[in-house]
């Protein structure tokens, strides 16, 4: 009896050390990866760094090319110097910021009537909805490159070539999702507190502008950071759109104006990749848990 | 007569105001109101573009005849299409197949961790996402430059020769498909951790007692638990991986030749650059049964969940 006690006393208390110790090892393993994952992921934003760093001598030098040697800040004095680039960082600010008003005034009050008011056809709208999301940019750009032409012949206004046509469209790609997420929102919030204000005498505006949108606060802001991200980083569109040099917004007018013929000038194009991705960086930095929720709202909400 | 026809018609009048001040206050007719901005827009960019490019595949060069299916004849006589299909295909299966194990692997790794540094690895690891796709193909660019490429220069070390990464089929190949894999794999993660966080802990408490191995619990518990996250992310990049325009396009603008040329860069090059409006929106159509299939998909499963709910 007390042989098999004592035996099976030390058995069982290795049994657990095995345990912990196999999770200390999997922990160990974990950062290892992850360490190696975080290296494959954050080298090229690295490697831009250093680049734009570099002057264009120790660009063109056989050394070491992941170092800097002799930092210096000419490339971003040259480029913040330069008057095109600051009309490519105008206009995609001003883009970005007519887009985002638009997108969540259009997303706020369509999500808040399909959530809530329920009218003929609303549970077919908010599928269509989503559905349009998933038509890429790709599949558009051509019939609409004709749409513009067409309205050019019919009224006189030229859409091609300007960037306040890229107020138009981006919309397109960033009202569809933004709704989708304020109605997984909306839909979150309980029945009872807009019931409430409805007997209290509250009109629909005043639900929505008193209950549903301090209540939905951090949905309007991932769906506003999202919309501001697509914005900022739209490519195609500007490419097929836009061409003369003072229409260009930031990542079109980077990789065509940077880019002369055959003569790569690699400190600076690398510094203005840096700066064209920093204000999506700087706003993931500040609200990144805002940002997770919206993109994993579109999956685990609705 | 006229003052009886008289009052009869104020009250008919008033009784009008008052039925479309009704109509007005009604709920669903505000509701409607609320939500035409989105109706209007998502018909007039959306709708009417993507059915008017049927529309346009269908007419000649110049746009003044109707050709019907001329144009897909066309195409399909060519030996540029037959390869822009392979490479599509094979740019987007790879390439999302890649996202989703390493999104997988990531994840399981963060999550493995203690919660208190995971808001800091996963941080860290999304910054790809978070950059523009244009401005972080750029740095893979000058990575891959001929004549400085930084890691030809880290292989040189253990004795291996220049890779021509952009320069030959394959490597040009493989280095789009790495360059997306890069960009699209933190979406992954963040999906997958959110559903990992989301498998009741209990399950693998019983698993464990159950006597389980590291996989058995993976094969078991995780991957039953997290399907449907892990179908909708795959359709979901597929689509737009499918679709893809700015990694090809500042890379390799489809070369060598056409080697890595995709639905949506060569229809830029054909519709816009080489003004063949009708073949462009021809190639560019050639995305819609993958689109189609994806989404009824994906719809499926929404409504599922919108009936469990």
């Amino acid at each position: 009896m007390a042989d098999i006690a004592v035996a099976g006393t030390p058995g069982r208390r290795g049994a657990y050390g095995s345990i912990s110790r196999d999770r200390r090892w999997a922990m160990r393993w974990s950062y290892f990866f992850l360490a190696l994952f975080a290296i494959f992921f954050l080298m090229p934003p690295f490697y831009m760094l250093i680049t734009s760093l570099k002057s264009s001598a120790e660009i063109s030098a056989a050394q070491n090319p992941w170092w800097v040697f002799g930092p210096t800040l000419e490339n971003y004095v040259a480029l913040l110097g330069k008057n095109e680039f600051l009309i490519f960082f105008r206009n995609s600010a001003l883009v970005s910021i007519c887009v985002v008003t638009i997108t969540m005034l259009i997303s706020v009050t369509a999500a808040f009537a399909l959530a809530r008011m329920k009218f003929w056809g609303s549970a077919t709208l908010a599928t269509g909805v989503f559905l349009t999301y998933l038509i890429p940019d790709t599949l558009l750009f051509i019939p609409l490159f004709k749409m513009f032409a067409f309205v050019r012949d019919t009224t006189g206004i030229e859409l091609m070539n300007h960037w306040w046509t890229l107020i138009i469209i981006y919309p397109t790609l960033t009202v569809p999702f933004a709704t989708w997420i304020m109605i997984g929102y909306f839909a979150s919030i309980p029945k009872e507190l807009d019931e409430a204000a409805l007997i209290d005498g509250a009109s629909w505006m005043q639900t929505l502008t008193k209950i549903f949108i301090p209540v939905a606060l951090p949905g309007i802001i991932a769906a506003t950071i999202f919309s501001f991200t697509v914005s900022w980083a739209q490519f195609l569109y500007p490419m097929a759109f836009t061409t003369s040099t003072n229409e260009l917004v930031l990542p079109v007018g980077i990789v065509t104006t940077l880019i002369k013929g055959d003569v790569f000038n690699w400190g600076q194009i690398m510094t203005g990749a840096l700066l064209g991705a920093a204000p999506p960086l700087i706003i993931y930095a500040f609200l990144m848990d805002y940002y997770i929720a919206g993109l994993t709202a579109g999956a685990t909400k609705g | 007569m006229a003052d009886i026809a008289a009052p009869n018609a104020a009250v008919l009048a008033g009784d009008r105001r008052t039925g479309l001040h009704k109509l007005m206050q009604r709920k669903s007719t505000i509701a409607f109101l609320m939500a035409l901005p989105l109706i209007l827009l998502i018909g007039i960019l959306v709708l009417y573009p993507a059915c008017y490019a049927i529309w346009l595949a269908m007419l000649n060069k110049s746009m003044t005849k109707f050709v019907g299916l001329g144009n897909f004849q066309f195409l399909f006589k060519r030996d540029t299409f037959w390869d822009v299909v392979f490479q599509s295909c094979l740019f987007a299966i790879t390439a999302v197949i890649f996202k989703a194990i390493i999104g997988f692997v990531v994840a399981h790794f963060v999550h493995n961790i203690p919660s208190k540094g995971q808001r800091k690895w996963r941080g860290m690891l999304l910054v790809p996402w978070v950059i523009p796709p244009a401005m972080s193909t750029l740095a893979w660019l000058w990575l891959f430059d001929p004549a400085y490429s930084a890691f030809n220069w880290i292989l040189a070390h253990f004795g291996i020769g220049p890779v021509p990464w952009l320069g030959e089929t394959g490597w040009a190949r493989f280095s789009v498909i790495l360059v997306n894999i890069w960009a699209g794999a933190p979406f992954f993660m963040i999906m997958y951790l959110a559903a990992l966080k989301s498998v009741p802990e209990q399950l693998y408490e019983a698993a464990a007692i159950d006597g389980a191995a590291w996989w058995q619990r993976i094969w078991y518990v995780t991957l039953p638990m997290m399907r449907n996250i892990i179908a909708i992310t795959a359709l979901f990049s597929l689509i737009v991986t499918f679709a893809n325009f700015d990694i090809v396009r500042v890379l390799t603008n489809g070369g060598p030749l056409t080697s890595t040329q995709l639905f949506g860069t060569w229809g830029f090059k054909l519709g816009i650059e080489s003004g063949d409006i009708p073949l462009g929106s021809c190639v560019v159509l050639f995305m819609v049964p993958i689109l189609a299939v994806a989404a009824s998909v994906i719809l499926r499963d929404i409504n599922k969940r919108g009936s469990e709910v």
